[in-house]
This record gives structure tokens, C-alpha cells and sequence, in this order.
């Protein structure tokens, strides 16, 4: 017999259900009830001064199992999403080996059953991700993949781009596109003031919207959705705004670092500032920020990228890409309520309720009778992010020593309490 | 005989880091090294027992032998590394090459690395004083102040000049800490390249792009050019270098266009007949071997002033 909690006088926040009010919420046998069946055999979790919303959900996380397990696995990337508020996350396949085939997805979730977080695998678009021939989509369906993705790489066929949009939707196999023109790529940083100070090889930022356009174009003419992963530029922001002002169905995320910092976070050639997608220019930056104010982002994604000193303590140039984002990722996204860049509702909607939607699965919602996924969030608990408290393998992160505010401060699944900092629970 | 002035640098990573003062007090500096290298005995006392260690990741002749000269005319010891014969081969990383270097205790290290932004790192996992001698396409201080000082002493001043910089400026180092030189001590650089050679938002280094060779050139007091690569990691950047010396060389016919005492000047090595024509490089206006000859006055500079910023035993 589970753990019964009464979480009350939170602000409960669940757009699917159009809630944003003051109220208790049960959670008995994994699942939500109505909080008038309480009787008294439940745990009391007072949440005032607390937001109750929907366990946030994490759409592109790398969690480097199998292959990379020294920089992160499946129970620490979760442990760390748990920490992040996170119940839930879809895994990127460019493991070693790549996961384009059903006995890897069957590892990956066989791992992900004592996981502090729901994992849901994203699999390859082609077979080892090398962009010649289409994965078995039917199989890694049934083995239990959401979604497919060459993330990591572009795929640089457009023939064969357009095969994967048609052939995924038979499946109901969301196609999300890591979209790079990778002839105008192969730089350390954005192209422009910086890296010709820095003596840094650049990408120019069109490097991206070509093929954001390029992938645009294709679900225009098949009629077939696509999802552009981690946009971080001006011109791509306007590129989807107007596609979907014409209808086409292309949706798109963005993540943290891409509203908060820009190229400037590269000076010193601090390692932990680099990325690709780099991080951009001022006017990106701001572009990025009117996107998600005008809902042209249906989700933000951390793209958590974790990656040890091995490959972080080196010259700039062989730095590998990419930085952790789960433990951080709240904080962040709270700062645009607090900028009044978007409100709690959509901030909501962009961290649970959409993420849910896009990968087609369970949560994003409080209703009644659905699983308890939840995250208390404390809008206004500051801390420094700490190296030494980061729950994640690897630490490479440029929000290290920062003072951030607004976290996690439970997070349940299932009815599971996955992590918590309030006293006693 | 004090001055208000104290030399700030531990290290020397660009001339992006030094002001004018800073500059200047280098070139003084150099200057009164200088006249040791004329002298019968080429010997002084100055940095007698300092451990220099030439780290050396790329090929050169001039920078790594003048750095060795600067520093055995001053008394030092002097131990060259080049990468091709070190560990690096086995694959050890540079962190690790600088860490075990250290545990022997140099006082300074020089280093000429391929990539933009070591120097920078290692003054994170290195006690010893680091100095840039080409990083990358970032910048290579000691030749950018080997050049002011040889201009200083032809034209008798560095500000108010016109210095016109011709030839591959996205990826010349070179060209980048002469740009920030030059403007910083009140002279004008002007800068012509291929379309394909010039890098993004370059005013904001201080540098005035130009549309043509001749309006770089028009009565300048300075013209300089670079060496040229023509193949760069799979970008096609120009078709050939008879095309590029056929564009962009300096021919005496450009040279008459600028300032009838115009210098010449040119970092090494040269493409003879590339970049400039063959008998512009040995000709009168031509101070390409005085560089040479300031490069280890402006060496020995740099060894001895971030010795006086190294920190105090016990400390």
C-alpha cells in the first residue's frame, strides 16, 4: 500500500485543465484523486508560497547510456532530473551503439525501470545515424521509442529527410531535426565579433536557418510534421514563425541557455560556453525571447549534454560540444516569468503540457485518475549552483557559481517522491 | 630612478591585454636591450639562473630562435620542445605536457600552439610566466610589438601613421595583434584582403577595411604583407596563387602609391614572388631583416619584465 500525500495550499497551476488557483492536491495509489476522498491515512505536504504543476518533462536529454556511462547513465541523468524537477525525459539515440534498433531500446527502458525519472527513448533516424538509410521505424515503435533523431548530426540527405517524415508518420513517430547545414558549419563558436577577436573558427548562423528552412520546406510539400530541436537564432525563429502562420506543421523548442546567454559567455575560451547550436548574438538572444513570448517555441529543452574533463579541460578547438541543463533549467525558464516575458501558464505549458503533447505520452496534466507526476516549485528560493551539489556525473555547465532563483523543491512520480527538499518529506 | 609606472603582466597572452603605456614601456625597454646584440661579448647577467622553456606545438624558425637568443644573451638556460618529438605524439595532452614541465620548476614558458587560446589555458594549470608566441589565429604579441618598435625607430613616432596590412587577415595572427598594436598607439590600420580572407565585424579590432589594394596602399607610411596559405581544411578560399599574386601582390608599381619613404614589411616567411615581388623584399624600403633584428631586442624585453611580476619565493 503506497504513501497517500495531501499537498495543500499550493498554488496549483494545470493548463490542460485551465487551473491557476489556490487548492490541495491528492495523490493515493500513484494516481491523482480528488482531494475530498483524503479520509486520514496520508502523508501532509504543505506547499504555501509553492507553485503545483504537472511533473516537468524534459524532451532532449542525452543520457549517454550505453557507451558513455563515465559521463552520465541512465540512473544519474535521471537522479539529476528528478533534482531538476523533471519526471520525466526523452533520451537522444546517439549512444555508442547508436540506438536505430529495438534490442538497444529495450536496454535503454530495462535500465530506466528503477530511473528516478519516466524515460522515454528518442531513436535513430537512419542506422547508425549515418544519414544513408532509414532505421526500422515499425520495430523501435514496439520497442517503445517516441520519437526519431539523428541529434548530434543533420541529416544531410534531403531525399532521405523526406522519407523519414513520411515513413515516422505512419508510426505516429514525431521526427525531431537537429538542423545544421554542415558544409557552412565546423567552427568553435558563432561566427561574427567574438570568434574573429578570439582567433575562433566560426558558424555563421545561417549554418542553422538553411536547414530549418530546408526542413520547413519538406513538411510544407509532404504535409508531414516536423520539430526543430534546439533553435538558438533570429532568422530560424522568423523562419518557423511564419510556417506556422502558414500552417505547416512544424513545431520547435529552445533551450535555457539560448534565452540567457550569448556568444559574449565565450570570452577567456571558457569551455563550458561551448555548444552547438553555439550561443549567438544579443539580437538572437532577444529574438529567442519574443519567440517564446509569442508562441512561436512549443517547447524548451535542456538538450543536457554531459560531458567530463577529459574532453572539456582542453584547448577551446577540441573542447567537445555541449553543457548539462537539467539542474538548471527551472531557474532559468523562471526568469521570463519574472522578465514578464511569458507567465507561469505558458511557462507550464512550454516545461509539461506541451513536451507531453509533442511526444505523445502521459502527463502534463493534474486531472484526476492520471498518473502523479508533479513538481513543487518554490518561484522564489534562491541558492549558488555549486559544483560539489550537482547531482549530474559531469559538471560542465557556464552557470557554475551562479546565484539562481525559483527550483524544484519535490518532485513526484507516480506518486513516488523522487527528490525533495522540504523538511521531513 | 622610479616612475609612477609599474609593469603589470604575469603574463604576456596579446596585446589585447596591454595598454599604451604598456606598449611603449616594452618598446623602451627593448630598446635599451638592444644594442647587447652589437656588442663583442653578447652577454648579460640579467635573468642568469631563470629556467625558459621554448614549448614549441608548430614549425618556426625566427620566433623560436630569437626567443632562445633573447634568453641566453641574458644568461638564462634555455630548453626547446617541439611537439614532434615530444610525448604529444603518444597522445598526452597539453595540461599534461605543461603540468610535468612545471613540476621542474621553469620560470617562464613560451608557446606556440595551433590552436587559438592555450597560452589562456595553461596560465589556469601552470605557476610559471606564459608567453604567447602564436596561438592559433588569435594573435602573436611579440611580433606585433617587434614591428611597432621597428616602425617606431624608421618613422620616429607610432601615432598619426598610415600602416596598410595586405594579404590573408582572417588568419593571420599576425595581422590581428598588429591591428590592435597599431591602433592602440594612435596610428591608422588599413586593411585590404580577398573577400574570402577577411574576417567579420574586423572594425571593432580597429582596423578600416578597404576596397581595393590602392586605397590601402594611397600614402601609406607602413605597407605590410603576409604570408599566404592557399588550402585551408577543406574551404575553398582562393583558386591560385598565381591569381592571388596577380590581384592582391605588392608590386613596385603599389609601392610607388604609398608614401615616397614608405617601408616595407613582412613577418617571414616570405612566398617570394606571392605575396610581393622578389626585389621589393631586399630593396631600400625594405626593413624586413630590421624586424628580425628587433625581434630579439623586443624578446629579451618581454623575458625580463614579466620575470619582475614573478611571485616572490615563499609566497
Amino acid at each position: 500500500m503506497e504513501t497517500s500525500y495531501l499537498i495543500t495550499n499550493g498554488r496549483v497551476l494545470d493548463p490542460r485543465n485551465s487551473r491557476d488557483e489556490t487548492g490541495d492536491i491528492l495523490v493515493c495509489d500513484g494516481l491523482f484523486a480528488s482531494p475530498e476522498e483524503a479520509g486520514s491515512n496520508y502523508v501532509e505536504i504543505d506547499a504555501s508560497g509553492c507553485w503545483v504543476v504537472p511533473g516537468l518533462i524534459d524532451m532532449h536529454v542525452h543520457l549517454r547510456e550505453p557507451g558513455e556511462e563515465y559521463k552520465e547513465d541512465i540512473l544519474s541523468g535521471t537522479r539529476a532530473a528528478a533534482a531538476g524537477g523533471f519526471t520525466a525525459v526523452a533520451c537522444m539515440p546517439n549512444t555508442n551503439p547508436v540506438n536505430d534498433n529495438a534490442a538497444v531500446t529495450a536496454m535503454i527502458l530495462d535500465r530506466a525501470r528503477d530511473a528516478s525519472a519516466r524515460v522515454y527513448p528518442v531513436a535513430a533516424i537512419s542506422k547508425g545515424s549515418t544519414g544513408e538509410s532509414l532505421a526500422e521505424f515499425g520495430d523501435l515503435q514496439e520497442a517503445g521509442a517516441v520519437a526519431v533523431s539523428d541529434d548530434g548530426l543533420p541529416v544531410r540527405n534531403s531525399q532521405l529527410m523526406r522519407r523519414a517524415l513520411e515513413y515516422a508518420s505512419d508510426f505516429g513517430l514525431r521526427v525531431i531535426s537537429h538542423s545544421e547545414e554542415p558544409s557552412l558549419s565546423g567552427g568553435a563558436m558563432n561566427e561574427g565579433e567574438v570568434s574573429t577577436r578570439l582567433g575562433l573558427k566560426g558558424i555563421p548562423a545561417i549554418a542553422e536557418s538553411i536547414m530549418v528552412y530546408r526542413e520547413i520546406a519538406l513538411a510544407e510539400y509532404t504535409g508531414k510534421p516536423v520539430h526543430i530541436a534546439h533553435v538558438s537564432t533570429a532568422m530560424s525563429t522568423e523562419l518557423i514563425r511564419s510556417a506556422k502562420a502558414r500552417g505547416v506543421p512544424v513545431t520547435a523548442e529552445t533551450a535555457p541557455h539560448y534565452f540567457t546567454l550569448t556568444e559574449a559567455a565565450v570570452e577567456g575560451y571558457d569551455t563550458n560556453a561551448k555548444m552547438n547550436p553555439p550561443l549567438r548574438t544579443e539580437e538572437d538572444r532577444q529574438a529567442i525571447r519574443s519567440g517564446l513570448a509569442d508562441g512561436i517555441f512549443d517547447a524548451i529543452a535542456t538538450d543536457h549534454a554531459p560531458h567530463s574533463i577529459l574532453e572539456k579541460e582542453v584547448e577551446f578547438d577540441l573542447a567537445a560540444n555541449g553543457i548539462i541543463g537539467l539542474e538548471t533549467s527551472l531557474s532559468l525558464s523562471l526568469a521570463l516569468v519574472r522578465d514578464g516575458v511569458i507567465d507561469a501558464q505558458r511557462l507550464i505549458e512550454l516545461l509539461s503540457v506541451q513536451p507531453a503533447a509533442l511526444l505523445g505520452v502521459a502527463g502534463g496534466t493534474l486531472a484526476i485518475g492520471a498518473p502523479a507526476d508533479l513538481t513543487i516549485i518554490d518561484p522564489d528560493a534562491e541558492f549558488t549552483f555549486l559544483e560539489e551539489c550537482i547531482v549530474s556525473k559531469s559538471k560542465n555547465s557556464p552557470f557554475l557559481g551562479r546565484k539562481l532563483r525559483g527550483r524544484a523543491v519535490l518532485t513526484m512520480m507516480g506518486g513516488r517522491i523522487t527528490h525533495s527538499l522540504l523538511p521531513g518529506v | 630612478m622610479t616612475t609612477g609606472y609599474f609593469f603589470p603582466h604575469r603574463h604576456i597572452l596579446g596585446i589585447d591585454h596591454l595598454t599604451s603605456t604598456d606598449i611603449q614601456h616594452i618598446l623602451s625597454t627593448a630598446h635599451s636591450f638592444k644594442e647587447i646584440s652589437s656588442r663583442p661579448i653578447k652577454k648579460v647577467p640579467t635573468l642568469r639562473g631563470n629556467t625558459i622553456i621554448n614549448l614549441f606545438f608548430e614549425p618556426s624558425t625566427r620566433t623560436r630562435l630569437s626567443f632562445e637568443v633573447a634568453a641566453k644573451r641574458m644568461s638564462a638556460d634555455t630548453f626547446n620542445i617541439s611537439a614532434s618529438t615530444s610525448s604529444a605524439t603518444k597522445g598526452e595532452t597539453l595540461i599534461d605536457t605543461a603540468r610535468n614541465i612545471t613540476a621542474m620548476n621553469p620560470d617562464t614558458i613560451i608557446i606556440r600552439h595551433a590552436f587559438s587560446g592555450a597560452p589562456h589555458m595553461l596560465t589556469r594549470y601552470v605557476d610559471a610566466a606564459i608567453i604567447n608566441a602564436g596561438d592559433g589565429t588569435h594573435e602573436h604579441p611579440s611580433q606585433g610589438l617587434l614591428d611597432m618598435m621597428t616602425v617606431q625607430e624608421h618613422k620616429g613616432r607610432l601615432d598619426g601613421l598610415k600602416v596598410a596590412i595586405i594579404g590573408d587577415i582572417a588568419h593571420s595572427r599576425v595581422a590581428h595583434s598588429n591591428i590592435l598594436g597599431f591602433s592602440k598607439m594612435g596610428s591608422e590600420v588599413y586593411v585590404y584582403a580577398p573577400a574570402t580572407l577577411m574576417p567579420p565585424a574586423l572594425g571593432q579590432l580597429g582596423a578600416k577595411v578597404c576596397t581595393s589594394l590602392t586605397e590601402a596602399v594611397e600614402d601609406a607610411d607602413v605597407v605590410m604583407t603576409l604570408r599566404i596559405q592557399k588550402e585551408r581544411q577543406n574551404d575553398p578560399l582562393l583558386p591560385s596563387f598565381r591569381e592571388y599574386s596577380r590581384q592582391y601582390g605588392i608590386t613596385r608599381e603599389i609601392v610607388e602609391r604609398a608614401s615616397p619613404d614608405a617601408i616595407i614589411m613582412h613577418p617571414g616567411p616570405i612566398n617570394r614572388g606571392v605575396e610581393l615581388t622578389p626585389d621589393l623584399a631586399d630593396c631600400s624600403q625594405s626593413v624586413i631583416l630590421d624586424q628580425v633584428t628587433n625581434g630579439v631586442a623586443v624578446r629579451m624585453a618581454l623575458l625580463y619584465l614579466v620575470m619582475g611580476n614573478a611571485p616572490v619565493g615563499g609566497e
